[in-house]
């Protein structure tokens, strides 16, 4: 039985009471990689968000459709990875030869994508929640946005901190962790408002 | 056993299935969405290319038969292949950024490597790139020229002429050999003169676990096919009145030897003077050679220079740089042309701009 609650409800909770990167702890190195400058931050989560909607849709009627009739649950994970990785070539070329200006502004982070934990992460938790076509395809969509909410307000603070004076030891990924903390106990404030487990 | 296998068969045979099916639908989604028709390459203005889209430039000008210099096999890291993109070539990459200066951005510099032909292109590439093709030779001869250095015969077999000029230089393939996997291009200079357009000659020196010295040495035999492109170089002699003062070390020898051969006359007039730097009387060779130019023509002086004489020695002694020190009494006026290890040259130059040469009369190729 899927839960009872509206797509909408769960775009809206995985954006920002499950985000999966300030919540769920899931898509961090690339988070700390590319979180050093807007543009290339704005960038990958867009293509973040794209490759996470079609994928988690994707995944989605392979486990239903696929995996659960031929009782092969057991191969979820590797299928999973397959799909993503299959999707993100297909996305890649489908950008690139339609929509030239968004793959030089996504090209370079498509492939990145494929081995991003926190696109495999939403798929399992589709899986695992029970959720039908439509709130898995929201659940995914909600999920990039929340990561790319969430690795925008990281960029934004870290240029900021360019011109601040920090100690040696914390410079880089270590002021970006204690960032990521402090941004993540401000979400789970949001934590009550809604459920979408 | 048996029971283990048959009970796993089924979910390999699905995993299978599925990476089949999902590479297949990747070989035709590539098949038709990256299929971009026919494009036009417009190079200099006056050439005009039609290609299938869909590659990258360099590998679509190579198909036509334009070689760009290229060392690392189109991965953008060697940054050979510049070219002037002037339509068409989309905004700059991130994998091109760290190989251009301001000033090629401005001029739309671009690694042709990471540039795709996705649609009609204008294209600027210096003149003598149409001369550059990629040769198919046999090798003649392999001969000592001393106990590390080489001379090889390479007889062209498709196409079967070449045309360069004397100075310039073609980078030669080592394939792949037990100790290397992966196919390699150096490049080393055209010994011969331009008038022997059915084959050229190459003087290499061995460098310790170097990937084409190492096939030179060991596994090239007398017979063998090896491949090169080129000519490639601004290594040559220009036209002027000027006096002139060659200087090599070691195999830096072969472009001036392809000069000698090819114009000695101009030489003589010229009053060359060639100055070549060696530790003993055993790193020395073409001696014979330099002894019948310099009767036939005694407005050629060679001068060769051991920093570790042996008795008996009466030629000159020391760093090449002592000797040009001694025997060059005025720069001014003359022109330069050295050929040799970067340390070498370098110390050189920095003698001829004392002794008051400009810079635009010193031309050198350094061994990279």
């Amino acid at each position: 039985m899927s839960p009872p609650y509206t797509p909408l409800v769960i775009l809206v909770g995985a954006a920002f009471t499950e985000n999966i990167l300030l919540v769920n702890y899931l898509g961090m190195c690339s988070f700390l990689g590319v979180s050093r400058e807007m543009k290339a931050a704005a960038g990958l989560g867009a293509a973040v968000t794209l490759v996470l909607s079609v994928s988690c849709t994707l995944n989605y009627l392979v486990n239903t459709y696929v995996l659960m009739r031929l009782d092969m649950l057991h191969l979820q994970f590797i299928a999973f990875m397959l799909i993503i990785a299959a999707t993100v070539q297909l996305l890649e070329m489908i950008i690139e030869r339609f929509s030239p200006r968004l793959y030089y502004a996504l090209g370079i982070f498509l492939p990145l994508i494929t081995v991003n934990c926190a696109i495999l992460g939403v798929c399992l938790f589709m899986s695992i929640r029970n959720y039908n076509l439509a709130q898995s395809a929201a659940y995914g969509a909600g999920s990039g946005v929340g990561w790319w909410l969430a690795i925008v307000a990281m960029a934004g603070i870290r240029q900021r901190l360019q011109t601040a004076r920090l100690p040696k030891g914390l410079d880089g990924p270590g002021i970006t962790l204690i960032i990521a903390g402090i941004m993540a106990l401000a979400f789970t404030g949001l934590a009550g408002m809604l459920n979408i487990r | 056993m048996i029971d283990f296998l048959l009970a796993i068969l089924p979910s390999v045979a699905f995993l299978s299935l599925m990476a089949g099916v999902l590479a297949l639908l990747l070989v035709i989604a590539e098949a038709h969405i990256s299929n971009y028709g026919e494009c036009k390459i417009v190079v200099n203005d006056e050439k005009e290319i039609a290609i299938a889209g869909g590659q990258s430039l360099l590998a679509s000008l190579a198909a036509r038969g334009i070689f760009l210099p290229s060392a690392c096999g189109g991965r953008g890291t060697c940054a050979y292949c510049k070219a002037k993109v002037l339509e068409g070539g989309g905004p700059l990459l991130p994998t091109e950024e760290p190989y251009l200066t301001d000033d090629e951005r401005k001029e739309n510099v671009r690694l042709a490597c990471q540039v795709k032909v996705r649609n009609d292109l204008k294209i600027d590439i210096p003149e003598e790139l149409f001369n550059i093709r990629e040769y198919r030779a046999r090798v003649a001869r392999i001969a000592d020229l001393t106990y590390d250095i080489k001379e090889l015969r390479l007889e062209l077999t498709r196409p079967e002429t070449i045309k360069f000029k004397a100075g310039q230089y073609v980078q030669l393939r080592a394939p792949k050999y037990p100790g290397n996997n992966q196919e390699a291009y150096r490049a080393y200079s055209v010994a011969s003169p331009p008038s022997d357009n059915r084959a050229i000659e190459l003087v290499i020196r061995k460098v310790p676990g170097g990937v084409c010295t190492t096939y030179v040495f060991e596994h090239l035999k007398e017979g063998d096919e090896v491949v090169f492109n080129g000519p490639y170089g601004e290594f040559t002699l220009c036209a002027s009145d000027a006096q002139v003062v060659l200087v090599a070390g070691g195999s830096g020898f072969a472009p001036i030897r392809a000069m000698l051969l090819d114009n000695p006359e101009e030489l003589e007039r010229r009053n060359a003077r060639f100055f070549f730097g060696a530790n003993e009387k055993r790193d020395l060779f073409y001696t014979d050679l330099m002894k019948d130019i310099t009767e036939k023509h005694p407005g050629i002086e060679f001068i060769p220079v051991l920093s570790r004489p042996s008795n008996g020695w009466d030629g000159e002694t020391g760093l090449i740089t002592q000797a040009l020190e001694r025997r060059l009494e005025n720069a001014d006026g003359k022109e330069f042309y050295l050929c040799g290890s970067p340390g070498m040259i370098d110390a050189c130059v920095a003698i001829f701009t004392k002794k008051g040469a400009s810079d635009d009369a010193i031309f050198y190729d350094k061994f990279a």
